[in-house]
């Protein structure tokens, strides 16, 4: 890497290794379908996958839990890429996705190595209403962000925020983790077990628009300095519940379907079995995310409370 | 007969509520647990609701089912089979189910069953029945909607020659399913279950005031009788290879004219629709029957006339 120069001028670009090897993983979870779909289409036909200066390999990342239609089997894959499950001696008797993590490692990795992809994708649907959600580590990735800006500069799609998943002081164990560099799409509305569309052709669209960004930086393309927003989970909130366990509230109407808009203090954000409304005490605005995701009631979460902030990005160019 | 007739009927005393036939159709699992520990809401003078967890091993697992669909094993050879060796749960539970409200078909089986569901089509609160011979589920039906004006509430007629479906409510005397969406699987939504809801009051408050001796005059209702079943194109390996066209999507019981766009394959080619006649779909993209080969159903609007009615 030519990073020797690391330029405090804003005019100066960043340099970085051009990108050769990218993978699109689908089916992480194995009933988030608009990428399930699209990888098994893209294995029987790459062509709009292709660009000329990188290969790309589609591939399904939990296999049998896609053909079960079910998010995992043993445990959720995309929290499994954690040196704990990596990078012990894989036996039979572990769990399928343990196994499943250390075979994507093995192709796409090792993670945190110099033989690891360059990029992956990996295409995720919510039943929330958070619209095209790009995720990406945190701000500090400096090419996912220039892709993010991208995307939202010349994407057809609207509404593509951006969402900060790692937690802070936590490691990245995603599924994309494995490459260099990643970008996850979490696309809703859409029940799990449905492919929609108009999702689909959304992921798609966005997917196109990202390959073209590799495809221009590859090819020596500068990449202006900018400023974004985005957004950073700082807690999540569980259901009210019963002693027993068992959820004692819904989400209330009027945060339903209102991801990434303000929630003020005082605000209603459940509504019980008999009516009676449950507000917020925090203290502050935050913009709630991941509102009523069907996966998450098991995390106990009924939503993500995220902070937005505006992040200046330097500027960038493949170096030489 | 003719429809002017005021038909006497029995009282409906025994009333049951099911939630959970499935899973992870979350509005009728919690419904039901709520009126477990209060029941308030769905007491009446004049008859005995029960409010009841079908299928609770998928309920906690919130799947559709373990072993098979609970919905579907109603039928004689299911509830007639001997409980040994390896017989799926869900065969289990419905003998218990029948001991518990039927038998089906008999005198002591519950007068009632409303079972409650959900579904990811876009088919608002639907009343489903399974024949269009039962004056009293008609006249409810009738009532429900008058009730819900001008909110709408189709009702799904499951009447076929040779699509039959055991179905879990098929135990009572009159069987009445109660079908909100769109809800994905698993997601429980405010406005969802507060239309499941209205929806069961205005059932009990039919049967209430029936029980009390109100007197129905005969009616006419529109319903959607069920035609077939319409699978997703599929490849050799029977893979799905187009989805829902956006024109079709969310648009359940609005007419689907011959060369309307009915799929859109993953290359971008529209495959239209191929009756000679207007049909109304519904149950379009429901997550749960992908298994069951089934894109959506095509149904036909019909009236049907229900005669007068009164407690006997
Ligand atoms: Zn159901």
């Amino acid at each position: 890497m030519e990073q020797g120069l690391k330029p405090p001028v804003m005019s100066h670009p960043q340099y970085l290794p051009s990108l050769r090897r990218v993978a699109v993983c689908g089916g992480t979870h194995g009933n988030e379908m608009s990428g399930v779909y699209l990888v098994k289409h893209w294995l029987q036909d790459p062509s709009e996958l292709q660009r000329s200066t990188f290969q790309v390999t589609p591939f399904v990342g939990n296999p049998r839990a896609v053909e079960q239609c079910v998010r995992y089997i043993g445990r959720d894959l995309n929290r499994t890429f954690a040196p704990a499950f990596l990078n012990t001696k894989a036996s039979d008797s572990d769990l399928y996705e343990i196994q499943r993590a250390q075979e994507i490692n093995q192709i796409f990795g090792p993670k945190g190595s110099s033989q690891a992809y360059d990029f992956m994708f990996d295409l995720h649907n919510t039943t929330a209403n958070m619209g095209s959600c790009l995720l990406v580590n945190s701000e500090s990735n400096l090419l996912s962000m220039h892709m993010c800006n991208y995307i939202q500069k010349h994407c057809t799609v609207r509404h593509c925020p951006i969402l900060f998943c790692q937690p802070p002081g936590e490691e990245a164990n995603f599924t994309m983790s494995v490459a260099k560099n990643g970008l996850a799409l979490e696309l809703g509305p859409q029940p799990q077990g449905v492919a929609r569309a108009d999702q689909l052709a959304k992921m798609r669209s966005i997917m196109a628009c990202a390959l073209d960004f590799i495809e221009l930086f590859n090819k020596g393309t500068l990449f202006p300095a900018f400023e974004i927003e985005a957004y950073k989970v700082v807690r999540r909130t569980d259901f009210p519940r019963y002693p027993n366990g068992e959820i004692s509230a819904v989400i209330h109407p009027n945060l339903q379907d209102k991801d990434f808009q303000p929630l003020k203090p005082g605000d209603p954000v459940f509504q019980t079995f008999d009516g009676e409304d449950i507000l917020d005490d925090s203290d502050d605005t935050f913009f709630p995310v991941f509102i009523n995701e069907a996966a998450y009631y098991e995390k106990k979460t009924a939503f993500c409370k995220t902070k937005k902030g505006t992040f200046a990005q330097p500027a960038i160019q493949k170096g030489f | 007969m003719n429809s002017c007739q005021v038909l006497r009927d029995a009282p409906v005393r025994k009333v049951a509520l099911f939630g959970g036939t499935h899973g992870n159709e979350l509005s009728g699992v919690f419904l039901v647990k709520h009126w477990q520990e209060d029941g308030a809401e769905i007491q009446r003078p004049g008859l005995e609701a029960r409010p009841f967890l079908a299928n609770p091993r998928a309920v906690e697992k919130c799947c559709r089912y373990v072993d098979c669909d609970l919905n579907r094993v109603f039928d004689s050879e299911n509830l007639g089979k001997e409980l040994t060796g390896h017989v799926p749960y869900e065969v289990r539970r419905a003998q218990e189910i029948n001991s518990l409200f039927g038998p089906k078909g008999q005198p002591e089986a519950y007068d009632l069953i409303l079972d409650l569901h959900n579904t990811t089509a876009n088919m608002g609160g639907t009343l489903i029945l399974e024949t269009s011979r039962d004056c009293f589920t008609l006249q409810m039906c009738h009532y429900i909607q008058d009730a819900l004006w001008p909110d709408s509430c189709p009702v799904f007629l499951l009447e076929h020659p040779s699509l039959k479906y055991a179905t879990t409510r098929s135990v009572a005397k009159h069987p009445v399913g109660i079908e909100v969406g769109p809800q994905p699987q698993g997601v429980l939504r405010a406005d969802i279950l507060g239309k499941m809801r209205k929806i069961v009051q205005h059932g009990l408050d039919f049967v209430q005031k029936f029980n009390a001796g109100q007197e129905f005059p005969p009616c006419t209702i529109e319903i959607y009788k069920i035609m077939e079943k319409v699978d997703y194109p599929r490849d050799k390996k029977n893979e799905i290879t187009a989805v829902i066209h956006p024109n079709l999507q969310d648009r359940d019981w609005q007419p689907l004219n011959p060369g309307d766009p009915m799929f859109l394959t993953l290359e971008g080619k529209t495959i239209p629709y191929e009756g000679e006649t207007t049909v109304y779909p519904t149950f379009v993209n429901e997550a749960a029957y992908y298994e069951k080969q089934q894109a959506f159903v095509t149904t036909v609007k019909e009236k049907l006339s229900a005669k007068g009615l009164k407690v006997s």
